[in-house]
């Protein structure tokens, strides 16, 4: 029971991680705080759920599609509304505002598109067979999940760490103004981080939407609040944190499932959340606003 | 007056709304003014309503008591959680105070034999009067008005600009952003009380992140300098649903656009457009 609940908490972190990585990156990088994060990830799973079902494609076409229609979502997003706000010297509250704008507007027009109802995946994509090792089952999918949403990660991380692009986006998010002294194409950069952000979100949506079998058009409000958590358990702004947070929350909440009850989840993955600030505002890996003098 | 009696049996909530919602978003311009980006006066506003409702359900206390309750816990509250939040700035601030909105929502809904749970509170009196809520507003705005151009005030926009400079100059930043959290809690359990019961009927979901946002656009809208610009942002975004309500099912959408393109053209809200035009229109002496 216990290795059970163990690997479902691994590929719910997982996902939580890829959701978590789109926002904080965004977060850290453009220092915007992006409240379209969860329309997008719903758009995600609207993208791949059609993409499979009207043009028959095999799932993991699917999922590309969905990086695919998210990617623009994202570069939409920052030609049309955080560049223009940029360039209007806009107070750093004003990006985020104008993000529940797009919020209201995705989910306004998926609702009205599609409708309110639940949409599944049809039964026989999805790969049913179980893998049992010890007394543990595992489904193909949750396996796939698993591997899918490790190697994004590696890739990003190491793409981070070790890439020239990653690196100017590091420094990037350190200061824009230096960044550009050294020769970063900072407006290039602000608009690949907020594709890659946003194909992110939606491969997170895609995933959730497996693991759920559910599709519907307010699923990204509970994944952003969630998304929230994470990053301020993390630290804002800050991989690492993204990470650990995601994984923290997944097993916070698998596990007060299995032995508390469901109705205490949330109140027990907030009242960790609380109390962690409480001790430690900034997050694990975070630090607190320096006063600049 | 016939005219007068119809429109108020339609449109009693909107309008009471409208003024909840002006004392929501002054109470942000007030938190906004010290430089604190605090999203968790829904929060505040929903242990103001829960304060309020309770009492009036479960004991006997008049009306304007009840109300002072709600206003009283969420500032005794914002006091407690103050000392260790405040410390953190800007965007964090913001987040941990998210955080807080979302532990009160929790704990709410799971403090079922008191506050009802999931299913809130049923059967509130209808007790707030139209002049209940103007004289609300009337006063927060008199006194809002003259502490921007008192002392408290200009101490307030001095740690907006630099806690710093303010700090060095002997000044009290603790107590000050403590204050003005604590009253900004107050004003929002005020709005929180006055609106439970007006509405019958509430429910830990309405003082959620969705709650904590709408009040931060309401603010941002209409211009954080000043407290005409909460009450433009308040009016604007309690009335804008309404006004579009013709559309139905895409209401929503135009909602968000709307929003989007007025922060894209002011996005130091309406207020700076409002009071800027005049002034650019005025030949100076460098032209």
């Amino acid at each position: 029971m216990l290795a059970q609940q163990f690997i479902n908490a691994i590929s719910l972190g997982g996902v939580y991680a890829l959701f978590a990585f789109g926002f904080t990156l965004v977060f850290g990088v453009l220092n915007v705080i992006n409240l379209a994060h969860g329309a997008v990830f719903m758009i995600g799973a609207y993208a791949a759920l059609h993409a499979v079902v009207q043009l028959r494609l095999p799932l993991l076409g699917g999922i590309f599609v969905a990086m695919l229609v998210t990617g623009v979502a994202g570069w939409i997003l920052d030609k049309w509304i955080f560049t223009p706000l940029r360039a209007r010297r806009a107070p750093h509250l004003a990006p985020m505002i104008a993000t529940i704008g797009v919020a209201i507007s995705l989910t306004s027009t998926i609702e009205g598109y599609f409708g309110t109802q639940n949409q599944r995946f049809p039964a026989e994509l999805l790969p049913a067979e179980t893998l049992s090792l010890a007394d543990v089952q595992i489904t193909w999918l949750e396996l796939r999940i698993i591997l899918l949403s490790l190697a994004l990660m590696g890739v990003l991380l190491w793409g981070l760490k070790r890439s020239a692009v990653g690196r100017a986006l590091r420094a990037l998010s350190e200061s824009a103004k230096a960044a550009a002294l050294v020769g970063v194409n900072v407006e290039g950069l602000f608009r690949l981080t907020s594709v890659i952000g946003a194909m992110l979100g939606g491969v997170a949506g895609v995933l959730i939407a497996l693991y759920s079998n559910a599709v519907f058009p307010q699923m990204g409000q509970p994944m952003l609040h969630k998304g929230i958590a994470i990053v301020i358990l993390g630290g804002m702004g800050d991989i690492r944190g993204a990470l650990l947070g995601a994984f923290f929350l997944a097993f916070a909440e698998v596990f007060s499932v299995a032995y508390i009850g469901s109705t205490m989840r949330d109140a027990v993955s907030f009242g960790l959340l609380f109390t962690i600030l409480l001790v430690r505002p900034q997050g694990l890996f975070g630090h607190a606003a320096q006063r600049r003098v | 007056m016939e005219w007068l009696d119809n429109f108020w049996a339609t449109y009693s909530t909107l309008v009471l709304s409208v003024g909840t919602n002006v004392l929501l978003a002054l109470s942000i311009y007030l938190t906004l003014a010290c430089g604190l980006l605090t999203v968790a006066n829904a929060a505040f506003m929903g242990i103001g309503a829960y304060a309020a409702t309770l009492l009036t359900l479960n004991t006997g206390v008049p009306f304007p008591c009840a109300i002072l309750g709600g206003a009283l816990l969420p500032a005794l509250v914002a006091l407690a959680i103050g000392r260790p939040t405040l410390r953190l700035s800007g965007v964090y601030l913001a987040m941990a105070t998210l955080a807080f909105g979302e532990v009160v929502r929790v704990v709410i809904l799971n403090a079922e034999t008191l506050t009802g749970g999931a299913l809130g509170l049923n059967g509130i009196p209808q007790l707030t009067a139209w002049y209940d809520v103007a004289l609300a507003v009337g006063v927060t705005l008199y006194v809002l008005l003259r502490l921007a151009h008192s002392r408290v005030g200009r101490t307030m926009t001095a740690i907006s600009q630099d806690e710093l400079a303010t700090e060095l100059m002997g000044l009290n930043v603790g107590a000050y952003k403590l204050f003005s959290f604590a009253l900004g809690a107050a004003l929002a359990g005020l709005a929180g009380g006055l609106n439970a019961h007006f509405t019958f009927f509430i429910s830990p979901n309405e003082y959620g992140f969705e709650r904590g946002v709408e009040i931060l656009a309401m603010g941002v809208l209409g211009g954080s300098g000043s407290p005409w610009g909460a009450l433009i942002g308040a009016v604007l975004i309690t009335l804008l649903p309404e006004l579009l309500r013709g559309l139905g099912h895409y209401r929503p959408l135009l909602n968000g656009i709307i929003l989007i393109v007025i922060i894209l053209y002011s996005p130091k809200g309406i207020w700076d457009i409002l009071q800027s035009a005049p002034r650019r229109a005025r030949p100076t002496v460098a032209s």
